[in-house]
């Protein structure tokens, strides 16, 4: 198991290397971080060309890529090219607020979703299955952008109509600085943490569903079902435990990707999260902050997917890695 | 419901063989239908209930969109200064209501149809080409090719696609024309059709009747397209037809963030994203993304018909 580990990321390390360069000479062709500066007629063609030399714009894009490489070790992740700022606390503190909404997000998507493709499963074809199913496929159909402006839009009508405030529809807290964990907080977070629940509720209830059918139909739930074993024993102790298995591969693989996609979630309800602050850098030719999100990222996806694969083989004893 | 029988060729029959099902049929007066795998596969589809009613709802959503020329009761940017920002109404024939600049808001909305019908089209088609292409090559001769394709796709899996296609067209955003975001999301979306071909070909090419071929003589192209490919198109056109959807939902996403078609072309999108200004006037958009949700299922209608549709392993028909 642990030559398996370490073979993965061995593996992963080339892959990164040649994704991080592929991305850093797109970010960089992108456009020109220095746009403002140029475009600001009181700043003079000396101090233009001091930036140039420090942030090495004058040289090729494989020796940038290398002082890139150097800032993130020793620097750690590097130092934003449009404010001169280190980049690490900014980003940490948007990791933050990310992870805050991802987390309440994935709990109540895995609640729900679970228990809604238990119950489907035990009673398929009944009216509850079909409305669920109905529900998870426009769930599955629709954008999530469409689905944040659509609450969005109703949330700021119930404000203005009837001046009731249920909850904020932009920002993270009503005033500049506002605790993590607080009433204020809750109402600002509920609408990103309703439209990402939505998506990923609509995936786990059809895996769920779909797990437990393959399950039910199984020889030992036969054989404990003859053994006499009440349903509900059944159910909870031979059903539902290894039904729950390919969940775990699933939503580690979701957790994964919505750190990265929730970028429209985040622009739509201005929270300083990553997605935000990667969309923002991006559109300001920002390279190395742009470049910081995406090593995140793409170092977070692998170690999901690594994760994943282990708790696959953790809890299915029939698997094995060598 | 009876199972129509089958006979593999009236010649057998003729040529005085033993008794086949068709001389028992003869003998009992029954009529012998020949029935290919093509008509199976066509039958069970036209069979399909929500198949079908996905089928109706895209010629219609999309034949407006292709013929927005003449569908459209006002052009794309044709403004009506005496009825802005109005709701959906009879007036005028404004049944979706206008814009903030008095646009006639259906006719915005069938010609970002076409767009993005057009962007779902050109890169569900280029893309699996291009898969196929690579994929056969890939699984048909193995070795470097296939080494290079396999760290291709790993290289995409490793970063978000949504997050990859942002920084690119950032890059090209200057050009955003229609082609550009069609060749970025193309050069995206072959990766999985490429992985998908790669590995029923690798399946394919230790069969018998691939063997067979060979000995009589066949050339490489000829039994990778003539004998291998008709076997693979299943999951192909299931793909393809998915990847209409994603692509159209991708194109919806980019042009959301600014970074797709630039106006003044309405694509659903950016029909979208204009509407995020004016919470009050809810029709800008609820409506185009109506529409998107409603291509969307659609699809996924058409796909799931084709996947029980094109199973060789499936003889029942629905009923």
């Amino acid at each position: 198991m642990l030559t398996y580990i370490a073979r993965r990321i061995l593996y992963s390390i080339p892959v990164l290397v040649a994704s991080s360069f592929i991305s850093f000479t797109f970010v960089s062709l992108a456009g020109n971080p220095l746009a403002n500066l140029r475009a600001n007629p009181r700043v003079t063609p000396e101090t233009i060309n001091h930036f140039i030399r420090l942030y090495h714009l004058n040289q090729s894009i494989l020796v940038r890529y290398w002082y890139w490489v150097k800032s993130i070790f020793t620097q750690k992740l590097g130092v934003s090219l449009l404010t001169g700022q280190p980049i690490w606390p900014d980003i940490s503190t948007a990791i933050g607020h990310t992870l805050q909404i991802i987390l309440l997000a994935q709990l109540i998507a895995l609640l729900l979703g679970v228990a809604v493709g238990i119950y489907s499963a035990i009673r398929q074809y009944s009216v509850f299955d079909y409305s669920f199913t109905t529900i998870s496929f426009l769930g599955y159909a629709m954008p999530t952008f469409w689905l944040a402006l659509l609450l969005q839009i109703a949330f700021t009508d119930i404000y203005l109509d009837w001046h009731v405030r249920i909850f904020y529809t932009s920002g993270l807290n009503s005033g500049t600085i506002g605790s993590n964990w607080s009433m204020d907080r809750l109402q600002h977070i509920a609408l990103p943490v309703i439209t990402l629940a939505v998506v990923s509720f609509a995936l786990y209830s059809r895996y769920m569903r779909a797990s437990m059918l393959d399950v039910i139909n199984s020889d030992y739930v036969r054989t404990a079902r003859a053994k006499g074993l009440p349903e509900r024993r059944v159910v909870m102790r031979h059903i539902v435990r290894n039904a729950l298995i390919p969940i775990a591969t699933v939503s580690a693989l979701q957790f994964g990707a919505l750190l990265a996609g929730a970028i429209v979630t985040e622009q739509i309800f201005t929270l300083d999260g990553m997605g935000y602050y990667f969309f923002n850098r991006l559109t300001q030719n920002d390279t190395y902050a742009v470049m910081a999100y995406l090593m995140i990222v793409a170092v977070s996806i692998i170690v999901f997917n690594l994760i994943a694969d282990i708790a696959y083989g953790f809890l299915d004893p029939r698997i094995r890695y060598d | 419901m009876t199972e129509p029988m089958q006979m593999k060729t009236p010649a057998v029959a003729a040529a005085g063989g033993p008794a086949t099902a068709a001389d028992v049929a003869a003998i009992e007066g029954l009529e012998i239908v020949v029935r290919s795998q093509w008509w199976y596969a066509r039958h069970r589809f036209l069979r399909h209930r929500l198949a079908m009613i996905g089928l109706i709802g895209l010629v219609i959503i999309f034949g407006a969109g292709a013929l927005a020329n003449w569908v459209a009761p006002y052009s794309f940017e044709q403004i009506d200064l005496n009825n802005i920002l109005h709701g959906p109404t009879t007036i005028g024939h404004h049944y979706f209501g206008t814009d903030e600049i008095g646009r006639d808001y259906l006719s915005r909305v069938i010609y970002g149809i076409r767009t993005s019908e057009e962007v779902g089209l050109v890169v569900a088609g280029l893309s699996t080409v291009l898969g196929l292409t690579v994929g056969s090559l890939a699984g048909y001769y193995r070795g470097w090719i296939d080494n290079v394709i396999m760290r291709i796709t790993d290289l995409v899996l490793t970063l978000p696609v949504l997050v990859t296609l942002l920084t690119v067209a950032a890059l090209l955003a200057g050009k955003g024309s229609k082609w550009t975001i069609i060749f970025i999301l193309a050069g995206f979306f072959w990766t999985p059709i490429a992985r998908i071909v790669r590995g029923v070909f690798l399946s394919l090419r230790e069969k018998e009747y691939v063997e067979a071929a060979k000995a009589v003589g066949a050339g490489d192209l000829r039994i990778m397209f003539r004998h291998m490919l008709p076997n693979t198109l299943g999951p192909i056109v299931v793909n393809g037809t998915l990847a209409v959807a994603d692509a159209i939902i991708t194109e919806a996403f980019l042009s959301f963030l600014g970074f797709g078609i630039k106006p003044p072309t309405p694509s659903l999108g950016s029909l979208v994203a204009g509407g995020e200004a004016n919470p009050q006037d809810w029709w800008l958009t609820v409506l185009p993304g109506l529409v998107l949700v409603l291509i969307v299922i659609c699809v996924n209608f058409v796909g799931d018909g084709l996947r029980d549709a094109l199973d060789p392993q499936q003889r029942r028909v629905r009923a």
